[in-house]
């Protein structure tokens, strides 16, 4: 998964969004540790403080937490993970039906499309 | 500890013409500054005021509470916006040279970094392509353990995937201690790895932040506000 930024908001915010969906999708498990604040900057091409501070806010939330001498962890509870995916699926939803309003389709409508579509993949990769 | 670098209604005239009208400015140390203008707006007299290469015709400036002089060469690594090296010089003369002159520097990051971007260390400056050149300098100058690193326009020349290479350089190398400060037109290709930015036009500061701070309230990039600010 690659970094990437818009340039109209501020970057600790989309570092945020981004170490979030790192964690909901796997790339760090549940428990397991994080790279350091430097390497993580180097991988993402920010500077160290910005991370650092992305780091921070994730860790007020709950979604990670310290340990004094061993660095960074992401956390076990899996609810905590569970909870986060899901209100990330709600704005994807959300989003979605905005612009499916756009478009002139009632939510019913945009439902029926989203199951169309669904059975027309399923039957391709078939 | 003291900020890396203080200035206090810093003036400097050059024959009449005002370059700097009066500077007040205070930088911390661990940061990574950009500092930004429109040509002619007085970022390199600033740097070169920072290295006593200039005196101050008016008003103060102290590097880690020194006035710039042979103490502070010692914790300041700077590249000018002109080259100083010989030109008949090879790169290994070039190490030799930093390394006799420089306590801080540091030759194996130096070799590191030179073969990275595939440079002939026995090749003469004066062979080597405009870019090259650059590539040499900025890694002479980032391979001292500073404490303040003052870069002035480091990466015009080179190309966009050395470019990445180099600043990456900067933000994995750099101590936590120490303060880069950097003037460049490319203000898109680093404002990523920036904390603060320092506006200055016409000789005056015209305004000290952050990055995320900019795009917070402004809702726009730091390259855009600047054509914003400075729109000619």
């Amino acid at each position: 998964m690659a970094w990437d930024f818009s340039s109209d908001r501020p970057i600790y915010a989309q570092l945020v969004e981004q170490v979030q969906l790192r964690i909901v999708s796997g790339i760090y498990p549940a428990g397991n540790k994080l790279p350091s604040v430097r390497d993580l900057a180097a991988e993402a091409s920010v500077n160290p403080n910005t991370m650092q501070r992305a780091l921070a806010q994730l860790e007020t939330d709950g979604l990670i937490f310290s340990q004094r001498t061993s660095g960074r962890f992401v956390t076990d509870k899996e609810e905590t993970i569970m909870e986060l995916k899901t209100s990330l699926a709600h704005s994807v939803i959300c989003e979605f039906l905005t612009k499916m309003e756009r478009l002139g389709f009632s939510r019913e409508e945009a439902a029926e499309l989203v199951r169309q579509a669904d059975t027309k993949e399923k039957g391709e990769i078939a | 500890m003291e900020p890396i670098l203080q200035c206090s209604s810093l003036c400097k005239n050059y024959s009449g013409k005002e370059a700097l009208k009066g500077i007040d400015l205070e930088i911390e140390r661990g940061r990574i500054v950009g500092l930004l203008g429109p040509n002619g707006s007085g970022k390199s007299t600033l740097m070169k005021l920072c290295n006593g290469l200039l005196t101050p015709t008016a008003g103060s400036i102290l590097i880690s509470g020194m006035q710039p002089g042979v103490e502070t060469k010692k914790i300041v690594s700077y590249l000018p916006e002109r080259t100083y090296l010989n030109d008949w010089m090879c790169v290994n003369d070039l190490l030799t040279t930093f390394e006799d002159f420089y306590e801080d520097f540091d030759k194996a990051r130096a070799l590191d970094m030179m073969q990275r971007l595939n440079i002939n260390t026995s090749a003469r400056l004066r062979t080597m392509s405009k870019g090259t050149k650059e590539k040499v300098q900025l890694i002479l100058v980032m391979s001292r353990r500073a404490e303040l690193y003052l870069l002035d326009e480091p990466i015009g020349g080179v190309d966009p995937a050395a470019r990445d290479y180099i600043l990456n350089t900067i933000i994995s190398n750099y101590d936590e201690n120490a303060t880069v400060i950097l003037s460049t037109h490319l203000i898109a290709d680093v404002e990523q790895i920036l904390d603060e930015v320092v506006f200055i036009s016409n000789g005056s500061l015209v305004l000290h932040t952050t990055v995320d701070e900019i795009r917070e309230h402004e809702g726009a990039s730091v390259d855009s506000y600047f054509r914003e600010v400075f729109k000619c």
